[in-house]
């Protein structure tokens, strides 16, 4: 198993922070907006460099997606920021028809994803955004898994034409990548090459993958992981190629197990290569308040659930 | 070339037809609204608008329209063909398979004139309004109109928009609102009553205007009017009156024409009356 350390911790959020700084200096047609969670989306830094580049709506989500398609028309990069569970499904029609349908060139940037916001709860917490954003033909769906990982996805966000949902979050997780890491939408990164059984894990749960592969290691179990940063386009040659050779999966992600990249692997299985697999996701709830390691183990998303998922799977090996 | 007063009636009277034709050949399609609406979209195509046919998404340089309505297509198409930016001939194959002319506007065929897929209502304001910062980002001093229905407005999102526009000084936009009092499911009055819209806009902070859209005298000179108060610091609005299948006596305010094709009588009677009283192209 391949050594990953870290020294510092930090938010994905202040990443994507910090990507759009980079992204508005390197080209000034990006342009931002926010729905009144300039400090949730860490966007300060970015309004206060460039004031004429950004727009701030109020608490307003339909209008400021449908302001970013038409900021397009006059070539603008639109990045909008609010919570994830703002930033999908209470404007789904906006991102359907005038972003998706449309064709615009807009970079929906959600924070706080998934159930680790914590504290303030389900209403605020949001465990179906990839399912939505993927059944969106056109949409590319991006779920960095470290503060480093997120900043170079940002800054690649900007330089691909077409909409993208960029998902990060509010707890502060491991920065285990390097700082000057080349971001590629749509090519899997490998972890850690192994034989036994395929992880393939997104967003902080890759973190909690390798702490899980550790764990394996010491059972004699060579465990695969592979970093899915991008869940649409999947990466479908990279997941082929180790479940060839493994002949088991374990997919692992913050979200919902019905629609995220469980079933995107799964889906891709079912027709090019029938697989055992198990999920460590949320088993279709809600989630609740709670501090992030509490939601963590509670709904079985961290390294001990993956170690015990790896071993059903590997007892339904052919 | 900008046409004088009586070009545009000509102009409006074949797009009329147009409409009926359209509609009928698919026998689907929303004849009502875009009757109703044909004067103003052949004024600001025809004379008050900046625009190149050649068509570039962008529009750096010209005058923009948004249809938020988009159920109005078939006038929209029209006036588009018209204007030279697509064949006419294409008219005929309106919300048929493997048309570029869509039951509602999109830009996923790639049909020149069209920057946003509208048909979900609601909205076209917001996106139009993106439009003009993009403009005042780009030091382009031309203007973005939109057009809306007065049944639309019962939609959140336009007060969003509504809400942004003036308080950012959005100055090169002129949205208009065909008030023609009809939904699809009855009077607006009866669905869903907007009540006073003059002062629900002006609240918000909107210049108001108000003009007869089936006057073409009046729509161009109030078209110029609102041209001439842009780039002063407010959002301009303009409330149209219009007549709901305005031009076909049988189909005058009535909600029942909102969405409902003319049988082959129907339409020799709609197009003998145009040919009648309003001349040919």
């Amino acid at each position: 198993m391949k050594k990953y350390t870290y020294t510092d911790k930090k938010d994905t959020r202040s990443g994507f922070g910090a990507g759009l700084l980079e992204a508005g200096k390197r080209n000034d047609k990006v342009v931002a907006l926010c729905a009144d969670l300039i400090g949730s989306l860490k966007m300060a830094d970015f309004i206060k460099e460039f004031p004429e580049r950004f727009f701030q709506t109020g608490i307003a989500e339909a209008n400021m997606m449908g302001i970013a398609a038409g900021l397009t028309i006059g070539g603008k990069i639109p990045f909008t920021g609010t919570f994830a569970n703002f930033s999908t499904g209470r404007v789904y029609d906006q991102i359907r028809q005038s972003i998706a349908y449309s064709d615009k060139n807009v970079k929906i940037c959600a924070s706080h994803a998934g159930l680790t916001l914590g504290e303030d709860g389900a209403t605020h917490q949001i465990l179906e955004d990839i399912g939505l954003m993927k059944m969106l033909p056109g949409m590319t769906v991006i779920n960095p898994c470290d503060y480093n990982q997120t900043k170079a996805a940002t800054i690649a966000i900007a330089e691909h034409e077409g909409p993208v949902y960029l998902r990060f979050g509010r707890p502060v997780v491991p920065i285990f990548t390097d700082a000057d890491q080349k971001f590629e939408i749509g090519k899997a990164w490998m972890v850690n090459e192994g034989a036994d059984v395929s992880i393939f894990a997104t967003g902080h749960l890759v973190w909690e993958a390798i702490q899980a592969g550790e764990q394996l290691a010491e059972m004699g179990i060579d465990a695969e992981i592979i970093n899915i940063h991008t869940i649409k386009p999947l990466d479908a040659e990279a997941v082929l190629k180790s479940v060839a050779k493994t002949g088991c999966v374990v997919t692992a992600e913050e979200h919902n197990r019905l629609g995220g990249l469980g079933d995107s692997i799964a889906q891709l299985l079912a027709v090019n290569n029938p697989t055992p697999q198990e999920y460590v996701a949320v088993n279709d709830s809600f989630g609740e308040s709670g501090t992030p390691a509490q939601l963590m183990t509670k709904y079985g998303l961290d390294a001990k659930h993956i170690v015990e998922a790896v071993q059903r799977v590997m007892k339904r090996k052919k | 070339m900008t046409k004088n007063v009586n070009e545009l009636k000509q102009i409006a009277s074949q797009v009329r037809r147009d409409i009926v034709r359209m509609v009928h050949g698919c026998q689907s399609g929303h004849p009502g609204g875009s009757l109703g609406c044909t004067d103003f979209l052949v004024a600001l195509y025809f004379n008050a608008m900046k625009h190149d046919p050649s068509f570039n998404m962008d529009g750096i340089g010209e005058d923009l329209f948004f249809l938020s309505n988009g159920h109005i297509s078939p006038v929209f198409y029209s006036v588009l063909a018209h204007a030279g930016y697509f064949d006419k001939a294409e008219l005929a194959t309106f919300r048929k398979l493997d048309s570029r002319l869509q039951g509602h506007p999109t830009t996923h065929e790639h049909l020149p004139g069209v920057r946003i897929a509208s048909g979900s209502l609601g909205q076209g304001l917001s996106v139009a309004i993106g439009a003009a910062l993009a403009k005042k980002l780009n030091g382009d001093d031309r203007i973005v109109y939109t057009l809306h229905g007065d049944g639309e407005l019962q939609e959140g999102q336009i007060w969003e928009a509504a809400m942004f526009a003036p308080h950012n000084k959005v100055d090169n936009l002129i949205a208009t609102v065909d008030v023609n009092g009809q939904q699809i499911d009855g009077p607006t009055d009866k669905i869903l009553n907007l009540l006073d819209l003059a002062a629900k806009w002006t609240s918000f902070g909107w210049e108001v205007m108000t003009m007869n859209g089936n006057d073409m005298e009046e729509v161009v000179k109030t078209l110029a009017e609102a041209k001439s108060r842009t780039g002063q610091g407010k959002s301009i609005v303009i409330l149209m009156h219009t007549g709901m299948g305005y031009g076909v006596d049988f189909m005058m305010g009535s909600h029942k024409w909102h969405g409902v094709a003319p049988n082959d009588e129907q339409l020799a009677a709609a197009l003998a009356q145009l040919e009648e009283t309003l001349g040919d192209y």
